[in-house]
């Protein structure tokens, strides 16, 4: 019951929201549904309720991990879009790049989206069953893409175009890898097609036709996922769609594939394939981490910039995970911290695009002094994203290396290392500047309202959610603990 | 009979590979969806369960008009009679054809198949499925990439039939419904597409890049 209300509520909202007229109402609808979902999270995740429609649906501690995270990024993005909403409104705009004018969408159809895109990420976790969670997978493509179409010009039609594309021709080839499993369990006797059925009778699967599977899904969710070479559509579309899309794109959507892949490579590794999943996900990992990082060096936009170091986030995800052990288990915990701070700097870069109109690092200078708390966002969010020691980020990126070290994966922790601290170094040159430097005598954003960018609502849910990164680096709550270890125990992986 | 029926969702492969021709892409991949969805009931000698029936009938329905109908909505007003210049050319698409055709083949002697599988059946299922990809990459109308999606969605339905006993008739609807809501969704951005820039050729789309 609980648990179909939790897919319940965001459903309900979004058919509200094309109902009600007025904004005003509308908008506090958003926030009543963010924070029923809020709440709802944390009393499944607290009672625990017991699978239902047969198994399908189900929340255990993997479930009740990339939940909460979903609920706390949507409830930070639903006050944001309060305010930007409000200051965006439906007029028509003059582009800040190319100076055409253009118009947005209508914001009963922003928000219906955006509460639809919350429901299916939920269905998505929550799925136990393979087809229902290729279904609700594609659905989220399908509610999303109309939230990166938001500003009405060509860039961002371009984006919301290669998206589509890009993830439903990806998502399709893991279809056809949720075909190649049912073939494979052919010889199995009756078998229900759930993650856990799946794993108790991992054995008497064909072995040749899981890895065509593994393999297909990794490339078909891969794709959602923003792994290198298949991230295409991400930077794109992440430096396109209103700043809250692209928080809520990058930490709770992109987790949702990684999840999709993490329950495939569960089966894989009760049925003795572990290793042949292990060596793919290491390799897609490390390549998306150097490809990452060679597009960070000298980044000119400061969102693609962002977008680019999501790629490189989920490198680390998959390589946590195809190191397995320990690994596994601080790649999880780095989902949570990856998810938290890359939410709260999109929020603070959507700020410093209001107060500076313009995406280029090169032309927004001085964020301290001219946005001081956007600023200080800026530059906690960059030490915390880099891995710097109070955060969260800190403590995950560390598990994984010494995951890698103690599996005897000594060359996998040198090139490792060596890409964070490459891509720490580029980041500063590109990132503190920013925040630091000569602020511009008058900001070009700065005729009408001197500042724009520093109301309660656009400031406070960056705030809160690096607070609680910072917070998970001193700290891990017992019950979070607790969570960890039997998530990672669902993949073969280890919590310290 | 099945197979009579395998084989010319095969030849729609080839028009769609080898025609400049919007509309009788159109008409290729609709007929080949409206062939596949008949396939289940066909095997079965027209005496299927209602689990069968409300499949076929949804996917034939879908497939064979809803869709192809949406995208002719969607390209009203665009000129997109032809698809004058593809990225890989007519005659060239045919000989890839051949080449996509021999590793399906290929493909589906080294996979060790159910018994009781009609034999041509995964053989054009992946061909169906490479063809469809190799329409997306090659052409550039959004219609004609669209197309391409709908034949690989062809492609993944076929193979799924082979053992379409093991699917859930949810799980089944659902996926029709997700293809009906990719290719809503694609005609209103093609629609866009067509406004913002009067031509619907993804060429176009080249302002996003590092």
């Amino acid at each position: 019951m609980l648990t179909a209300l939790l897919i319940g509520i965001p459903l309900a909202g979004a058919a509200l929201a094309l109902a009600i007229r007025a904004d005003g109402a509308r908008r506090v609808l958003l926030i009543g549904a963010a924070a029923g979902h809020a709440a709802l999270t944390g009393l499944v995740c607290a009672r625990r309720p017991g699978p239902i429609a047969g198994g399908w649906l189900g929340a255990g501690d993997l479930e009740c991990l990339f939940l909460a995270i979903t609920s706390a990024l949507f409830v930070a993005a639903a006050v944001y879009a309060v305010g930007y909403l409000r200051r965006e409104g439906a007029t028509t705009h003059a582009d800040i790049e190319e100076g055409m004018l253009f118009r947005n969408a209508p914001e009963a159809v922003f928000t219906a989206c955006l509460l639809l895109f919350l429901g299916a990420m939920t269905l998505t976790i929550l799925s136990r069953h393979l087809g229902l969670l290729w279904v609700a997978m594609e659905a989220t493509t399908l509610a999303s893409a109309p939230l990166i179409f938001f500003h009405r010009h060509h860039r961002s039609l371009e984006a919301t175009w290669k998206y589509l594309v890009v993830c439903s021709v990806g998502i399709a080839l893991a279809l056809l890898g949720n075909f190649f499993v049912v073939v494979a369990a052919e010889g199995a006797g009756p078998l229900a097609m759930t993650f856990p059925a799946l794993t108790a009778r991992a054995a008497a699967l064909q072995p040749v036709w899981l890895k065509a599977a593994m393999a297909l899904m990794v490339v078909g969710y891969g794709t959602k996922m923003g792994l290198a070479p298949l991230h295409t559509w991400l930077p794109d579309a992440h430096s396109e769609s209103p700043s809250l899309v692209s928080a809520l794109l990058s930490g709770a959507l992109l987790n949702c594939a990684f999840l999709a892949i993490l329950r495939m490579t569960g089966v894989c590794v009760a049925a003795g394939l572990g290793g042949f999943a292990r060596e793919m996900l290491i390799a897609l990992g490390l390549v998306s981490m150097g490809l990452a990082a060679t597009f960070i060096i000298a980044q000119p936009d400061y969102k693609r910039l962002l977008a680019y170091s999501s790629v490189e986030h989920m490198g680390i995800l998959s390589l946590g995970v195809g190191l397995g052990g320990v690994a596994a288990g601080g790649a999880l915990f780095h989902a949570v911290n990856h998810s938290l701070v890359k939410a709260a700097l999109f929020l603070a870069a959507g700020n410093l695009l209001a107060a500076y109109r313009t995406k280029q690092a090169a032309q927004t200078r001085g964020a301290l002094r001219l946005a001081p708390w956007t600023g200080f966002v800026w530059i906690a969010g960059f030490l915390a994203i880099t891995g710097a020691p109070p955060f969260g980020t800190f403590v995950s990126e560390l598990t994984i290396l010494r995951g890698a070290v103690e599996g005897g994966h000594v060359a996998v922790a040198a090139v490792y290392l060596l890409l964070l601290s490459v891509i720490f170094v580029a980041m500063a040159a590109q990132v503190l500047p920013m925040a630091w430097g000569e602020a511009p005598e008058t900001a070009p954003g700065a005729d009408g309202d001197s500042r724009p960018a520093e109301a309660a609502s656009a400031i406070l849910p960056s705030l809160a959610l690096l607070a609680v990164a910072l917070a998970l680096g001193c700290w891990i709550p017992g019950w979070l603990a607790g969570t960890l270890r039997g998530a990672a125990q669902t993949v073969g992986g280890l919590w310290p | 009979m099945t197979d009579i029926l395998i084989l010319l969702a095969f030849l729609t492969n080839l028009k769609l590979l080898g025609s400049s021709r919007m509309y009788a892409c159109l008409q290729a991949t609709a007929a080949q969806g409206v062939l596949l969805a008949a396939l289940p009931v066909v095997a079965e000698g027209g005496m299927a369960d209602t689990r069968l029936m409300v499949t076929a009938l949804a996917s034939g329905l879908l497939k064979g008009a809803l869709l192809p109908w949406l995208l002719l909505r969607a390209v009203r007003g665009a000129d997109v009679r032809r698809e004058l210049e593809p990225l890989v050319g007519y005659t060239l698409s045919l000989i890839a054809g051949a080449g996509m055709l021999a590793v399906s083949v290929w493909l589906a002697w080294r996979l060790p198949l159910p018994a009781g599988t009609p034999a041509l059946l995964v053989p054009v299922a992946f061909f169906t499925l490479m063809v469809g990809l190799f329409v997306i990459i090659a052409r550039r109308k959004a219609a004609t990439q669209v197309l391409g999606y709908l034949a690989m969605e062809n492609g993944i339905y076929a193979f799924g039939l082979a053992l379409a006993h093991r699917e859930p008739l949810v799980v089944e609807l659902g996926i029709l419904l997700d293809v009906f809501a990719a290719v809503f969704v694609m005609g209103i951005t093609i629609h866009h597409i067509n406004r913002e820039f009067d031509s619907i050729d993804t060429g176009r789309l080249s302002a996003l890049k590092d």
